[in-house]
């Protein structure tokens, strides 16, 4: 019981560390995670910026949130699996 | 050697008159470059996308800019937000219904207080635009430059003329039915476009 509830809680805590760690890594986004990002290009001719979207995956604030409550279910689990106390019996 | 100069210049003056008057300009855009820019204030972010698939012809008389008349379509599925969950609602019936509306269609109706200088003219256009099949009548001001000659620049072997326009205007969403019930310090009732479209008048 005492080795679930320890793995529980390094799962916990890598799972914060990493996406908190992936955020971070990817510029810290405090809008909603995003599937693409614009790219703008000038049309010399006319002045116009088109605008293009590149498939790139840039997590945000839901993406964090949903990761450190994953991790906090995680722990809280973990509190369920007690050490099993050992009773004098004289 | 006269004559023939005499017949050389009444050529010229001819074909300078029959460039002249209004032209048709297309706006299927080769290159794609045409778009138009959407934002709404919304909780935590702005919604911000675009929509590149636009089309339709404007006719334009650079000695009588005043006379312009066209229509502009965008296809509403072409609308585009970064984050995939968002673009889905966008899509859905509750938002722009893009299954039963495949269109957002601006069609003018008159040119107000327009004022050209050189290439360039301002003005205030009304029209009747149509948003997820209600058509409301809108004034925005818009700005037109007139590029003369300039197509062969962006499509070569091909010459001609190219128009670029631009606008910014601001609409409720609210008066289209997009997703009226949706609680206005979540989702703001206005929404800001900008257009920014080049068209095409070939010429042979």
């Amino acid at each position: 019981m005492a080795l679930v509830k320890r793995r529980l809680q390094i799962l916990a805590g890598l799972l914060a560390v990493t996406a908190v760690l992936v955020w971070l890594a990817t510029g810290a986004n405090r809008g909603w995670t995003k599937t693409s990002v614009p790219v703008k290009t000038l049309d010399e001719v006319t002045g116009i910026e088109a605008i293009a979207y590149r498939q790139q995956f840039v997590p945000g604030v839901d993406f964090l949130g949903a990761a450190l409550l994953g991790a906090g279910v995680l722990a809280g689990v973990s509190l369920f699996f007690r050490k099993k106390t050992t009773t004098n019996p004289s | 050697m006269k004559t023939i100069l005499c017949i050389l210049t009444a050529l010229v003056s001819l074909a300078t008159a029959a460039l002249a008057g209004p032209q048709t300009f297309d706006f299927k855009d080769p290159k794609g470059v045409n778009n138009a820019v959407f934002k709404l204030d919304a909780t935590l972010e702005s919604i911000n996308g675009s929509a590149n698939g636009i089309s339709g012809t404007i006719i334009f008389d650079p000695e009588n800019p005043a006379a312009t008349k066209g229509r502009i379509v965008v296809v509403t599925a072409s609308l585009h937000v970064p984050n995939p969950m968002m673009k889905e609602h966008l899509h859905s019936a509750l938002w722009l219904d893009v299954a039963k509306y495949p269109e957002i269609v601006f069609e003018t109706l008159e040119l107000k207080n327009v004022k050209t200088t050189g290439d360039t003219t301002t003005a205030d256009v009304a029209g009747k635009f149509t948003v997820k099949g209600v058509t409301q009548t809108i004034t925005a001001p818009a700005k037109l430059t007139y590029l003369k000659d300039k197509l062969g620049q962006r499509v070569p072997n091909q010459k001609g003329d190219l128009i670029v326009i631009r606008a910014t205007f601001t609409i409720k969403r609210t008066d289209y039915g997009i997703n009226p019930s949706a609680p206005q310090d979540k989702v703001a009732d206005e929404i800001n476009l900008t257009l920014s479209i080049a068209g095409a008048a070939p010429r042979p």
